[in-house]
This record gives C-alpha cells, sequence and structure tokens, in this order.
C-alpha cells in the first residue's frame, strides 16, 4: 500500500474518521504552539541580541493579566481536547447491541480467534463490511495486545480476564494486525492481518465454501499443557463443502477423537469446528453435566445466559462471559442463590480457548419448554 | 592575584583516592557521580545503536530476537534509573545547591557519600546482569512476563534498581533539609534560584515516590522466588495491580526527569539575557504544581489496559491539567527574552534547543492523554518519539548546557566556545532528525519494542537511524574537548558569565568550605540591573 | 564547653540549626517509610477486597495471643523508648542507658515471638512456595494472604532488626556520656524510628489477625 510517503494508516473502521479528525486538531494546535515558540524565540534572541546598538537589559518583572491569559487559553484548549478525546472513547467503549461476537485468545506467540458460527483462524481475522464486531479476549499466559491500526483499535489481552474491543469495518482489504504489548521473545512475530469482505463474500467464507484464505503457517509454539480434543463437526451452515481429509467427522454425541493437524495443510481452512458443540463435549467430559443437569438441585445454566442471577449473601451478578470464567477459576467467590460452595475450581485444567467453548455452549443452552428461567 | 591553579580549592586540597573515595564534600561527590553516569550514559548510548542499526532493515538480522529484547530493556534501565534521574541533581543539584543557598555544605554530609555509594553498588547489581545475558522484559517489567515466563536476569536487575532508589530518596532527603534549614541570612524563599525551587520540587518526588518502586520490585521478586501469585492470574493475582504500583512512581519519576532541568534552564536564560526572570513567582508555582498533579495521573499509561473507561476519564482529564504549568514555564522562559540583551553562548544555545524540543515533546503528551488518539498510538513509536523529545531534547540538553555553564565554576576552565556552540547544532539537528520520524511511524502503527517490522515503515526507519548517527557524534564532541579544557582551557574567573548567584561569588573552583564568610542576602533572584539605571553592561 | 563544640557538625551554624535540621530529616525519611509500607498496604487492601472471604479464613490461622503479646510488648517498648528520651532531657545518664536497655530488651522479645510464629507457619506448611499447602477451597488465595503476611511483617521485622543494633550504639553513646540535656537530639531521632515501627505494627495487627474475629 504504498501511496507516495504515508502518513496515516488507511482508515477503515467507522471510529477511524473520529480519532484522525482530532488528530488532525491535536496537530494543528501542537504545529501552531510550536511554531509560536520557535518564532518568538527566534524574534526575541536575534532583536534583542548583544550588539552595540542593544543598549542594555530593560527589566520586566512580569504581568498578571499576561500570565493568566497564557494560562486560561491553553486550559481552554486542554479542556476541548479532553472533552473530545472522552467523547470519542466513551462512545467507543460501548458496542452497540446488533454486534457480532468473536472470540479470541493471543498466546506466545499466535492470535486463535473463534467465531461463533464454527470457523477459527490463527493470525487472521475475517470480518464483513458494514457489521459491528464485539472481539471478548483472553490470554493463555502473559499480556499482550490486539491491535488493527487502519481501525484505530488496541485493547490489551490480559491473563485471568475477559477484555472486549469492538470494531465496524467499513472498507474490504487486508489490514496489518499487530500485538502491542511486549510479551517476550517473538513479540514482534505475533502479527497478522485483519481481511475485510463484503457481506456475501464473508457468509460464504464463514460456511466453508470459500478456498483456502492463505492463512501463514504458524511458528510451532509450545501449547501449554492442554490438549484440546477438537472434533470436528459439520459445519452449521448449510454448504456442503466438507472439512479437510485429515480430520474426522463425527456426530457432536459421540466422544471427541483427538485431531492433529498436518502440518502441509492450510491450518485455517480446515479449523472448521462447531464451537458449540465442542463446549458440549468439555460440559460432559469434564464432569460438568455431573451436576449441572436439567432438574438437578444445582444451580440451573439454560437460559441463563445474558440475565441477572441473583447471588448468596445479597445482591446479583450479570450471567455473561466474565461470570461464566470466574466460576470455572474461583467457583466460590460468587455463588448463585440457593447454592452450597462445593464447585471444583479448573484453574490450571483448561485452556482459555476450552472455556470459551463451554461457554459457547452454555450460551446456546435454551430453557426447557414450559419452565421459567 | 594568585594564579588559581596554586590557590587552594577542593580539588587539590588533597590528592589520592582515599581523598575523593572519603570524601564528604559535596562538590567532590558531584564529580563522582559525574564520572559514574557519563560512564552509564554511553553504555546506555551503545545500546541504542545496535537498536538503531538493526532498525535500519525490516528483518530481524543483525541480533537475535532475544538479545534486541535484552538490547531495548537494557537501554531503558540504564537511561533512566542510571543516567536521567541521577544526572541534573547529583550532578549540579550536589555541586550547586550549597553554593547557591551560601552554605558550607548539605545538611548530611556524610548521607550524601552514603548515597553515591549505594547508586554505584545499585549499578554495578545491574551491571551484573548485563554482563551475564541481561534482561529482556522491557524497563517497565510487566507481570506476568516478568514475575514468570522470562528467563532471563530479572531479579539482579530488580535487586540493582532496588538499592539505587535509595540514592535517589537520601539525595532527595537531603535536599529538602538542605533547603529548609540551610538558606544564609536574607535569603527568604521568595528569594531562591529557580534552580533550587526545580530541585526542591524535585525531592519531594524522590522521597514520596522512588519507595512504591522499590517495594513493587521487591514484590515482584518475591513471586519470581517464591512462585506465589501476587501479580500472577494463573495463582490467584492481578497483573494490573503491578501496572498501577510501578506507574505510581514511574509516572512521577518522569518528573523527577524533567523539572531539575527546567531548573537549569531558568539559571542559564537569565544569565544569558541578562534579565530577570519573567513571572517569578508563576515559575516556582509551577514547579511544585508539576510534582504534585503528577503523582495524580499515573493511570494515562493504561487506558487500554482493562482500567474502566471512568477511571481513564479521570487519569485523562488531570493529564491534561499537568501541562499547563509547563506551557507557563516555556511561556515565561520565552518572555525573559524580551528585551534583554541575548547572547549565544553554548548554554544559551543549549536552552533555546530545550525550550523548542521541550515544547514539541510536551505539546506530544497532549496526544497522548486525549483518550481515543491514545488508543490508536498506545505502544507505538508515537510514545517513544514524545519521551525522547522531553528526555533527550529536553532533559539531556538542559544537563549539558548546565555542564557547560558551570564548567568554569567546577573545573576553573572554559571549555572552547566554538566547539560547544558546533556540537549544540549537531546534537539539535541530529536529534531532530532521529525522532521527528518516530511521530509518524507511531501513527502508521509501528509498535515499540519490535525487532522486525512491515516493509512499509522502512523508510522513515533509515532516517531515524541515520539521524542517530549524527546525534551520537554531537555527544561524543564534547567528551573530548571537556577533558581537553581540563589541561588546557582557559583559567576562568570566579564569575566568566558575569552572572547573579551565590555560586558565582566564590573563586572559580571553589574552596572546599565555598565561602569564607557566609553571604548576606539582599537581593531578589537574578537582579540584573536595568539599562535606564546602570551606564555600563558587559 | 568543648562537649558541645566536639557535637557540632562543620555545615552548621549553631547546635539548634542541627538539631532542627536532624528532626526535619528524621520526618521525611518516615515519609518515605510511609510510602514504603504505603505500597504493601495498597496491594493488601486489593486483595482483601476481591478474596475477602479467603483473607479471613486464612487469617484464622494466625495466632492472636501470640500477635496481641507483641503488641503489647511493642507499645511497652515504645514506653521506655520515650522515657529514654525524657531521661536525656532531664541529664540522667543512667537512666537513658536503662531504659534504652529495656527497649532493646523487650524489641529482641517481639522478635523472638515473630520467630516462635514463622517457625509454625512452616510446620503448618503455610509458607508460601512449592511447599505450601492448604485443604481449602480457594488455596491460591489463602496463599496469597500468606505471601502479603511474611512480605509484611517481614519487611517490619526488618526494620526492627536494624532498630534493635541502633538502640545499641545510643546506648554505647549515652554511657559514654555523649548526651546531656543540651545534645541529645540522635536519641530523639532513634526514638520517632522506633515509634514509627510501633505505629507500622500497631496497623499490621488488627489488618493480618483481626480479621473477621467478633463472635
Amino acid at each position: 500500500m504504498w501511496t507516495g510517503f504515508p502518513l496515516f494508516p488507511e482508515q477503515a473502521s467507522t471510529i477511524a474518521r473520529g480519532v484522525d479528525a482530532l488528530y488532525y486538531f491535536l496537530t494543528i494546535v501542537s504545529g501552531f504552539f510550536s511554531i509560536l515558540i520557535f518564532l518568538f524565540i527566534l524574534y526575541f534572541a536575534v532583536r534583542y541580541r548583544r550588539r552595540p546598538t542593544n543598549l542594555g537589559p530593560v527589566q520586566v518583572e512580569g504581568h498578571l493579566g499576561i500570565e493568566l491569559v497564557w494560562s486560561v487559553i491553553p486550559l481552554a484548549l486542554t479542556l476541548v481536547m479532553f472533552g473530545w478525546g472522552a467523547a470519542l472513547f466513551i462512545r467507543n467503549s460501548r458496542p452497540p447491541q446488533n454486534a457480532q461476537d468473536v472470540y479470541v485468545v493471543g498466546q506466545q506467540w499466535m492470535w486463535k480467534i473463534q467465531h461463533q458460527e464454527g470457523r477459527r483462524e490463527i493470525n487472521e481475522l475475517h470480518v464483513p463490511v458494514g457489521q459491528p464486531v464485539k472481539l471478548t479476549m483472553a490470554s493463555q499466559d502473559v499480556i499482550h495486545s490486539f491491535f488493527i491500526p487502519a481501525f484505530r483499535v488496541k485493547q490489551d489481552v490480559v491473563p485471568g480476564r475477559y477484555t472486549t474491543m469492538w470494531f465496524e469495518a467499513t472498507k474490504a482489504g487486508e489490514y496489518h494486525l499487530f500485538c502491542a504489548e511486549y510479551c517476550g521473545t517473538q513479540h514482534s512475530g505475533m502479527i497478522g492481518r485483519v481481511v475485510v469482505m463484503e457481506p456475501d463474500d464473508f457468509q460464504r467464507w464463514l460456511g466453508g465454501s470459500a478456498a483456502p484464505t492463505g492463512g501463514v503457517e504458524p511458528p510451532a509454539p509450545s501449547e501449554p499443557g492442554g490438549t484440546t480434543s477438537l472434533p470436528a463437526a459439520p459445519a452449521p451452515s448449510a454448504a456442503a463443502t466438507p472439512a479437510a481429509p485429515a480430520v474426522s467427522v463425527s456426530s457432536p454425541k459421540q466422544p471427541a477423537s483427538p485431531s492433529a493437524p498436518t502440518p502441509k495443510l492450510d491450518v485455517n481452512a480446515i479449523n472448521t469446528i462447531n464451537a458449540v458443540s465442542a463446549g458440549q463435549q468439555l460440559f460432559a467430559q469434564r464432569g460438568c453435566a455431573g451436576c449441572h443437569t436439567p432438574g438437578a438441585p444445582y444451580p440451573q445454566l439454560a437460559g441463563k445466559f445474558g440475565t441477572m442471577v441473583p447471588l448468596e449473601g445479597g445482591g446479583s451478578a450479570l450471567f455473561n462471559e466474565d461470570y461464566i470464567r470466574e466460576s470455572l477459576i474461583a467457583p466460590n467467590a460468587k455463588i448463585s442463590a440457593g447454592a452450597r460452595p462445593i464447585m471444583p475450581t479448573y484453574v490450571g485444567r483448561m485452556t482459555e480457548e476450552e472455556i470459551l467453548q463451554i461457554i459457547l455452549y452454555i450460551r446456546s443452552l435454551k430453557p426447557p419448554e414450559g419452565q421459567g428461567l | 592575584m594568585s594564579p588559581a591553579s596554586v590557590r587552594q580549592n577542593y580539588l587539590n586540597i588533597k590528592f589520592g583516592a582515599a581523598s575523593w573515595l572519603l570524601t564528604k564534600d559535596h562538590k567532590r561527590i558531584a564529580i563522582l557521580y559525574l564520572i559514574s553516569i557519563t560512564l552509564f550514559f554511553f553504555l546506555g548510548g551503545f545500546f541504542a545503536v545496535l537498536i538503531r542499526l538493526e532498525l535500519v532493515t525490516p528483518p530481524g538480522d543483525l541480533v537475535q530476537a532475544e538479545t534486541y529484547n535484552k538490547l531495548f530493556t537494557m537501554h531503558g534501565v540504564i537511561m533512566i534509573f542510571f543516567f536521567l534521574i541521577p544526572s541534573v541533581p547529583a550532578v549540579l543539584g550536589n555541586f550547586l545547591i550549597p553554593m547557591m543557598i551560601g552554605a558550607r555544605d548539605l545538611a548530611f554530609p556524610k548521607l550524601n557519600l552514603l548515597s553515591w555509594y549505594i547508586f554505584t553498588i545499585g549499578g554495578l547489581f545491574t551491571l551484573t546482569a548485563v554482563v551475564n545475558g541481561g534482561v529482556d522484559t522491557g524497563w517497565t517489567f510487566y507481570t506476568p512476563y516478568s514475575s514468570t515466563y522470562a528467563n532471563s536476569h530479572v531479579i539482579l536487575t530488580a535487586v540493582g534498581i532496588f538499592i539505587t532508589g535509595f540514592s535517589s530518596i537520601l539525595t532527595g532527603l537531603n535536599f529538602i533539609v538542605t533547603v529548609h534549614q540551610m538558606r544564609a541570612p536574607g535569603l527568604t524563599w521568595t528569594r531562591l534560584p529557580l534552580f533550587v525551587w526545580a530541585n526542591y520540587a524535585t525531592s519531594l518526588i524522590m522521597v514520596l515516590g522512588t519507595p512504591v518502586i522499590a517495594i513493587t520490585v521487591v514484590l515482584v521478586g518475591v513471586e519470581r522466588l517464591f512462585k506465589v501469585g501476587i501479580f500472577d492470574p494463573a495463582l490467584g493475582g492481578d497483573p494490573l495491580l503491578f501496572q498501577h504500583l510501578f506507574w505510581f512512581y514511574s509516572h512521577p519519576a518522569v518528573y523527577i526527569m524533567i523539572l531539575p532541568s527546567m531548573g537549569v534552564i531558568s539559571e542559564v536564560v537569565t544569565c544569558f539575557a541578562r534579565k530577570r526572570i519573567f513571572g517569578y513567582s508563576f515559575v516556582a508555582a509551577a514547579s511544585l504544581a508539576i510534582a504534585v498533579i503528577g503523582f495524580l495521573v499515573w493511570g494515562h499509561h493504561m487506558f487500554v489496559s482493562g482500567q474502566s473507561p471512568y477511571a481513564g476519564m479521570v487519569f485523562s482529564f488531570l493529564s491534561f491539567l499537568v501541562a499547563i504549568p509547563s506551557a507557563v514555564k516555556v511561556f515565561n522562559w520565552t518572555a525573559t527574552l524580551y528585551r534583554g540583551y541575548v547572547s549565544y553562548d553554548a548554554p544559551m544555545l543549549y536552552a533555546f534547543g530545550f525550550i523548542g524540543l521541550f515544547t514539541m515533546g510536551g505539546l506530544t503528551g497532549l496526544f497522548l492523554a486525549s483518550l481515543a488518539v491514545d488508543v490508536h498510538v498506545h505502544d507505538t513509536y508515537f510514545v517513544i518519539a514524545h519521551f525522547h523529545y522531553i528526555m533527550v531534547g529536553g532533559a539531556v540538553m538542559g544537563y549539558l548546557g548546565g555542564i557547560h555553564f558551570w564548567w568554569p565554576k567546577m573545573t576553573g576552565r572554559l571549555y572552547p566556545e566554538g566547539w560547544a556552540r558546533f556540537a549544540a547544532l549537531v546534537v539539535f539537528i541530529g536529534f531532530n532528525l532521529t525522532f521527528f520520524p518516530q511521530f509518524i511511524l507511531g501513527y502508521m502503527g509501528m509498535p515499540r519494542r519490535y525487532h522486525a517490522y512491515p516493509e512499509e515503515f522502512q523508510v522513515l526507519n533509515v532516517m531515524s537511524s541515520a539521524g542517530a548517527s549524527i546525534l551520537a557524534v554531537g555527544y561524543l564532541i564534547p567528551m573530548i574537548y571537556l577533558v581537553w579544557s581540563l589541561r588546557y582551557g582557559r583559567i576562568a574567573d570566579s564569575n566568566p558569565w558575569h552572572a547573579t548567584g551565590l555560586e558565582w561569588q566564590t573563586p572559580s573552583p571553589p574552596p572546599t568550605d565555598n565561602f569564607e564568610d557566609t553571604p548576606v542576602v539582599s537581593e531578589e533572584a537574578y537582579a540584573y540591573p536595568s539599562r535606564d539605571r546602570e551606564v555600563h553592561v558587559v | 564547653m568543648s562537649e558541645r563544640a566536639a557535637a557540632l557538625a562543620h555545615q552548621f551554624d549553631d547546635l539548634g540549626q542541627q538539631h532542627q535540621a536532624a528532626s526535619l530529616g528524621m520526618w521525611v525519611f518516615l515519609a518515605t517509610e510511609i510510602m514504603f509500607f504505603g505500597g504493601l498496604f495498597a496491594g493488601y487492601a486489593v486483595y482483601r477486597s476481591a478474596y475477602s472471604r479467603a483473607f479471613a479464613e486464612s487469617s484464622h490461622h494466625l495466632d492472636i495471643i501470640l500477635g496481641g503479646v507483641n503488641t503489647a510488648v511493642l507499645l511497652c517498648s515504645s514506653l521506655t523508648m520515650a522515657l529514654a528520651v525524657r531521661s536525656a532531657q532531664l541529664n540522667r545518664r543512667r537512666a537513658i542507658v536503662l531504659f534504652l536497655i529495656a527497649t532493646m530488651v523487650l524489641g529482641a522479645v517481639f522478635l523472638g515471638v515473630k520467630f516462635v510464629e514463622y517457625r509454625h507457619k512452616y510446620e503448618e506448611r503455610l509458607i508460601p512456595g512449592p511447599g505450601f499447602h492448604l485443604e481449602a477451597p480457594q488455596a491460591q488465595h489463602a496463599q496469597l494472604f500468606f505471601s502479603f503476611y511474611f512480605v509484611m511483617t517481614g519487611m517490619h521485622a526488618l526494620h526492627m532488626v536494624i532498630g534493635v543494633p541502633m538502640l545499641g550504639v545510643m546506648g554505647w553513646l549515652a554511657f559514654r556520656g555523649r548526651f546531656s540535656r543540651h545534645y541529645y537530639s540522635p536519641v530523639e531521632m532513634a526514638g520517632l524510628y522506633w515509634h514509627f515501627v510501633d505505629i507500622v505494627w500497631v496497623f499490621l495487627f488488627p489488618m493480618l489477625y483481626l480479621i473477621d474475629r467478633a463472635g
């Protein structure tokens, strides 16, 4: 994208223009004051330099009026800058209601992206034009940061909790994705691209029928401990394209057969898994289903996602990704009303990806017919 | 008049290593610091040279990734803790503050010497880390990378910083007590030179802020050694707690690094324009305001960290506020030139450079204080450009200006003026070439701490590296002529610049006890005559 | 009196200035100590509010008898320290020495009790690190509590380990007749330091030992 001498990245999101506008304002004000100071210094230094015609200094101790003027005017300008920046920031911190959820796990030194509808990517993020996308992100190890310069967005990805950000792409194309928080040896290699597609192309891609998107072979990281069993299941949407041959297709109810992607194949093309059914597998295998089954005297999960749940000891909590994750890591921190503190913790026994898959599964559960929440 | 070389002064009163290593004279201690920090400056600069060399080409082909990460970490650690923080206070402050207030020494001379030993020991720990493979966490030591994942000499470096922090604390303590208790008769607070005000404000930050970084590195060390989860979420800790604790000190630390240099500028501009400072009380108050408000803005390093947006707004607002006193100072210095009698000696050239470059650096701070823009430029080269404008374009130029200004006082010799002006120009040009392109690189999206980068960033990186080579030359030239001047420079008298200030009322170099009799002060600071009241102006 | 002249350091003009400087210096130093411990207190407060139950339960593993005894011991030692300063003001050389010795003894008792407590924790396997073992649903958060317990009380104990010999030096100087009612500021400064260390403990004890102990 060499267009003459580049000064700005492309504007490819709805907020990029607003951020750039504020940036122009800041640049103009800064340029103005810088040049002003430079010129005054130059002028005074030359006009009042030591020479025979300069008969000596005339002492001027100060002037209250001037001090006030050059305190108040900058103060007013900075307040404008503050207000403008804060307004943009607050607006950008709240994703619209219709934002599509995409889940991101950052780990040394790769980005793993999970679309709700099934597709998984590594170091690439495909999104449609004109559709707000909300990223919910977790780190498997150290702090990373998800940075898309063309969208003017960035958010640290912090271990131990979820952070979120959102954007709406406005222009099809490919854009840089960088990790922007130093995370170790290959920090500058933890990069990728964001591919913005027209909505129809994106739907086709999501269904798995698009040609392999040429995802770069990821560097061989050491996967920390967790063996994620990811059974491949038919993609939920109608497209009949089979998953790549190396992965066995099984129905969700059967136990998973661990699949290892063969090195030569495009990793992104074969990673079409149904995250929800992967979550269901985990739910069964890791013992969750032992207690959390319909009718059992333990907290019911179906239909709860997105609602407020009353807690033991008063108060309530929003049953969202954070709540589910916390329930897995520190189960007795926020116990739902009426429950006992007996749930075991899964800290260290579940990767961030697995947690996300379980969340997606729980989210998909509908309350049984005829029963209230 | 007996030649300076024969007259007894603090340098020739006693010779031998013991007389220096066991000295209690604040002036000798200042020289000890001068030597130490100069060594560290060139070590940190050497790492910078390697960084800029690597960045000439997009792929990481000069050094390995791990080495590169160690280079920028060590560059930051050394430059911040072992050069910038001590520079003006420990060298110029130590040398001048007692003299500027008419005292024989600081309040606690033995503590002063202890400060230097603590600094040196801390430095040795860190140097040990360097030669044994270095540390690769970034100078910011974010957890859990530093506490759990890094495989480098984190603890050794952390111990070095912990120890050196006490050097800072004790120096600040010494300055505060000295300024409160030991001013000469007639020297009220409102007559103090602004250099003293600036260092006093700095000392407040040093004593209140440094203990927090000390305890923070202790906790990181504990976590690393015992694998407990103070900051590691896998063990129940909170990585953001580290960031809050770290930045609570490290933001005020940047004011430690700039305020003393601002004090130098006040002295230099008044002398070389032969003017009283415009708005003395405003400049003095601004130093204190910067120190106080500076403690309230640390969260602006954490806007995208996961901190609440409302906290972000509070920190953003306060960060804009802290810019105002800095702006007031710049305006007052500029106004001081009005109707002055301006000369272009090297210290004044450095002062001009400081005012311009600090203005640019400070204004770019507004970009970073602005929440929406910071989201984009946080952790990019924009930030690097911003702080180098302030730290190098500002603080280092102020330091060099001060070294030149008081060189005759400290050594009894004049430096060669022609070479000094030339070097100041080279530094100014080299500096801008190095760091201005980095603003553009940052907005383009080039992240910090990147060993390799996409092709489209290469042109600006090459420009920056070319500038760095010029800047390096600019720093080497003074090294050469300043050392040369010790032997061959023209002998200086007590007040070659005809400046006001008590330090110029004693011989150059001064005797050990500074003054024969305690001076009595009856004038305001910078009492330069006005032309309508005096016939001859030198 | 040569005694007085000998005590005046050369950078000061008179003993009054010297005394004021020493006093201000010690107060500034104590301010730095407040910030130092303050970082620990802040971290502790964050985790205490996040993991209140785990912290309360962990607190109950601490021995409040020993902790209470230590509190009483330290408060008494502050009394003896204040009496030592008073004795200096009243020119009572023997009294200064005896009270300083009493303060040192009480300080040593404190450290001894602390050592016993630490050993108990070691035996109960509550020292954070690989050997930590606690049967509880939130053992991780309990380990956090104990990490702070050991760092905070450890830092405090370190200050006492420095303070006790310092009092010994003061006692020796007092024995040699260095102090008089005209010059006793080192004793006073040592007293300020000692009282500060005492106050830190007065905060640490309820914070660490007395969580949820009512009823």
